[in-house]
C-alpha cells in the first residue's frame, strides 16, 4: 500500500512538471468549451437580411417591425430595389431577403390575401431552411394578430414547446459531447503515453525487476489520471454552467458516478493501447486517431446517428462515448434519474470490464 | 567454502525450436564480481532475465540468493538490484525524489530512506545538485547515480546489464571504483559488458557462445588457457566459432 502511494506521488510529479501534459489536461477543456460554445455554434442568430419594401404602408411596416424586433435578423430596408437583392446575395452580405409587393396592405385588407417573397441563400441548406422557417413563423404570427380583429375562419394554432431546452440554447447539445471527448483525450491518450514512456525510458525494466507488482504499475498509472479527470469534470461543468448557461438538472452525484465509470472505461482503453505499443508516438497516434475520430463521429453530438447507414450505426454502438453521451444528456439536461439510464450504464460497465480484462491479461509482466 | 549466491545447473531456455540458453551451469560467490560476456545473441540477456526473475527457464535448476527461480521470483526480486544500459532514472524527478521513489518501491521505511539518501548524496558529492532534476545532470553522473540507486536497498546481488555503454573512459574508471566498493561491502556484482578491458577488472569471467558457457575462470587463467595476452583476444578466439549473430 505504501509502495502504491509512493508510486502515485511520483506520477503526480510527472504530470505537474510536464507543461505539455498540464496544458492538454486543463487547457483543452477550456479551449473546447469556448470553441464549441461560441465559434462552432450551429445556432442561427444575427443574420443579415434585406427587406425590399415596395408597399411602404402601415401593414408592411408593422410586419417589418416584427422582424426587426427578433434576435435572429439584422435587417436593412430598401425600397423597390429588386436588383439590389441579387447583387447583395452575390456579395454575400445577406443570407436572405424578403420582398413585399407594391400593394401589400391594400391587397391584404381588400382581397384578404397578399403575397410576399422570401429568398434565401441555400448554398448552406440547413441555415436557409432555418431562416425560411423563422420568417414564415414571424409572418404567420403577424397574420394571427390581424385575424384577432377580423372574423377568423377555421384556424389551427400549433403550440410548440422545446422540451428540456426552451430557449434553444445550442450549447446544451454539445456540452455532454465535449465532456466525453475530453475524457477520451485526457484519460486514454495521457495514460497510454505515460505507460509507454516508462517502456521507452527503460524504467519499466527496473520496475519489473523490483518487487513492485506489475498490476500495481497499471493501478498507479491510472489513479492520478482518474483524480485529474474528476477535477476536469468539475472544471467543465463549472464552465458550462457559468459561461454557457447550461444548467445541471439532474442529480450531480449520479452524474459524477456515471462519469467516474466512463473515466475508468477510458483508462482501461489507454492501458490497453499502451500494452500494444512501444513508442510514445504510436500510442499518441493510436489514441488520437483511433479514439478521437470515432468519438467525434459516432457519439452523436455532431452528426445525428439516426441518419447514418445501418453499418455505421452498428459501429457507433461499440464506441463507449456514445453511451456516456446518452447518459449525460439524460441526467444533466433532462434531469432524469438512474431508472432511465441503467441500460446505458450496464453497457458501459460491460465494456469497461471487457477492456480492463484484456488490458490486464495482455500486460506484459515479462520483458520481451 | 564461501556462500554461493547464484548457482545454475543445466539451465536451459527454449523459444519454440530455438534454444537461447543451452544447459549452462555455473556458480557465483558472495561478494564476487562476475563478468558475463558474450556476443550479441549469445543468450546473455535471456539467462540474465531468468536470474532476475523476469522469465522462467525451460529446464534445469537455478537459485538466486538462495531462492528458486521457478517458485520464488518475488523473493528473488526483493534481494537483487538491477541496472540496464539504458539510463533508467526519471529525468523530471530530482535526485532525492528518484531515490525516495525507488527506495519506496522496495518498501524501505521512510526514515531509512531519508537517512540513507543523505549519506548517498554526500558520498557522491552531489549535495548541491540533490534538488535538481536528474535530466540536468551529465551522463556520467547519471550512470553513477543509477548504480547507487540500484544498490540503495542493499541487495545481495546487483545485475548490471552493460552499465557503462556510452560513458567516457574516466567516468568508466570511476564507475568501476564504485563496483569494487559495492563488492567490498558484500554485494555480489553480476555484470555484462562489451568492453574487454572491463572484463579484466572482474574476479571471474564467463564467456557465452551460442547459448553455452564456453569458458569460465579468472581473467589470468583464461588468458593462460587460451594462450592469449588479453581477454579481448580470448573472447575473439571463442566468439569466432559462433554460428549465431546479432540479437
Amino acid at each position: 500500500m505504501k509502495q502504491l502511494l509512493v508510486f502515485i506521488k511520483k506520477e503526480f510529479y510527472h504530470v505537474f512538471r510536464d507543461r505539455r501534459t498540464l496544458l492538454i489536461l486543463f487547457g483543452l477543456p477550456v479551449v473546447q468549451i469556448v470553441l464549441f460554445g461560441y465559434a462552432l455554434t450551429s445556432e442561427v442568430k444575427n443574420i443579415h437580411m434585406l427587406i425590399a419594401d415596395n408597399a411602404n404602408d402601415i401593414n408592411s411596416q408593422q410586419l417589418i417591425a416584427k422582424i426587426q424586433s427578433s434576435d435572429y435578423f439584422v435587417t436593412e430596408k430598401a425600397i423597390a430595389a429588386y436588383t439590389a437583392i441579387e447583387s447583395e446575395f452575390k456579395k454575400g452580405s445577406i443570407k436572405c431577403a424578403l420582398v413585399l409587393p407594391p400593394h401589400f396592405g391594400d391587397d391584404l385588407l381588400h382581397t384578404g390575401k397578399a403575397q410576399v417573397q422570401i429568398i434565401a441563400d441555400a448554398s448552406d441548406p440547413n441555415t436557409a431552411k432555418t431562416l425560411i422557417a423563422y420568417l414564415t413563423a414571424i409572418i404567420g404570427n403577424y397574420q394571427q394578430q390581424l385575424n384577432v380583429n377580423n372574423a377568423p375562419g377555421y384556424q389551427i394554432i400549433p403550440e410548440t414547446r422545446m422540451l428540456y431546452n426552451e430557449e434553444g440554447n445550442g450549447s446544451l447539445n454539445f456540452v455532454p459531447g465535449v465532456i466525453a471527448l475530453i475524457f477520451m483525450i485526457v484519460c486514454t491518450t495521457l495514460t497510454s503515453v505515460s505507460v509507454v514512456k516508462e517502456k521507452e525510458m527503460g524504467t519499466m525494466e527496473i520496475l519489473l525487476v523490483s518487487p513492485f507488482k506489475p498490476i500495481m504499475v497499471l493501478v498507479s498509472k491510472a489513479v492520478p489520471y482518474l483524480v485529474l479527470s474528476l477535477l476536469n469534470l468539475v472544471l467543465v461543468l463549472a464552465l458550462s454552467v457559468f459561461l454557457l448557461k447550461v444548467e445541471i438538472r439532474g442529480n450531480i452525484i449520479l452524474l459524477m458516478l456515471e462519469s467516474t465509470l466512463f473515466i475508468v472505461t477510458c483508462l482501461s482503453l489507454g492501458l490497453l493501447i499502451s500494452n500494444n505499443t512501444s513508442s510514445q508516438q504510436a500510442a499518441m497516434l493510436m489514441s488520437m486517431m483511433g479514439m478521437m475520430l470515432p468519438t467525434l463521429l459516432f457519439t452523436g453530438f455532431l452528426f445525428p446517428l439516426e441518419n447514418m447507414p445501418k453499418p455505421l450505426q452498428v459501429i457507433a454502438n461499440i464506441v463507449p462515448a456514445r453511451w456516456y453521451y446518452l447518459i449525460v444528456k439524460a441526467v444533466m439536461l433532462k434531469g432524469l434519474g438512474f431508472r432511465y439510464v441503467w441500460k446505458e450504464t450496464l453497457i458501459l460497465l460491460g465494456m469497461t470490464a471487457l477492456l480492463l480484462t484484456i488490458a490486464l491479461k495482455k500486460f506484459k509482466i515479462r520483458l520481451s | 567454502m564461501p556462500d554461493k549466491v547464484i548457482s545454475c545447473n543445466n539451465l536451459s531456455k527454449q523459444f519454440g525450436g530455438f534454444t537461447a540458453v543451452n544447459k549452462i551451469s555455473f556458480e557465483v560467490d558472495k561478494g564476487e564480481i562476475f563478468g558475463f560476456l558474450g556476443a550479441n545473441g549469445a543468450g546473455k540477456t535471456t539467462a540474465m532475465r531468468i536470474l532476475c526473475g523476469l522469465s522462467y527457464p525451460s529446464s534445469g535448476e537455478a537459485t538466486v540468493a538462495g531462492f528458486d527461480v521457478y517458485h520464488k521470483q518475488e523473493s528473488i526480486k526483493k534481494n537483487i538490484g538491477y541496472m540496464s544500459q539504458k539510463f533508467s532514472l526519471y529525468e523530471n524527478l530530482t535526485i532525492l525524489e528518484n531515490i525516495e521513489f525507488f527506495g519506496g518501491v522496495y518498501g524501505l521505511p521512510r526514515k531509512d530512506i531519508r537517512q540513507r539518501s543523505n549519506d548517498l548524496v554526500q558520498h557522491l558529492g552531489l549535495e548541491k545538485e540533490a534538488k535538481k532534476l536528474v535530466g540536468e545532470l551529465p551522463l556520467g553522473w547519471k550512470q553513477k547515480l543509477a548504480f547507487s540507486v540500484a544498490i540503495f536497498h542493499r541487495p545481495k546481488i546487483v545485475f548490471l546489464d552493460e552499465p557503462t555503454g556510452g560513458v567516457d573512459p574516466v567516468t568508466r574508471r570511476q564507475f568501476w571504483d564504485m563496483i569494487y566498493e559495492a563488492a567490498a561491502s558484500g554485494i555480489t556484482v553480476f555484470v555484462t559488458t562489451h568492453y574487454m578491458d572491463e572484463a579484466e577488472y572482474c574476479n571471474r569471467v564467463s564467456v557465452m557462445v551460442d547459448g553455452k558457457v564456453e569458458a569460465l575462470d579468472t581473467p589470468a587463467n583464461l588468458k593462460k588457457q587460451f594462450n592469449s595476452d588479453s581477454i579481448d583476444d580470448v573472447f575473439y578466439k571463442l566468439a569466432r566459432g559462433a554460428k549465431r549473430t546479432g540479437d
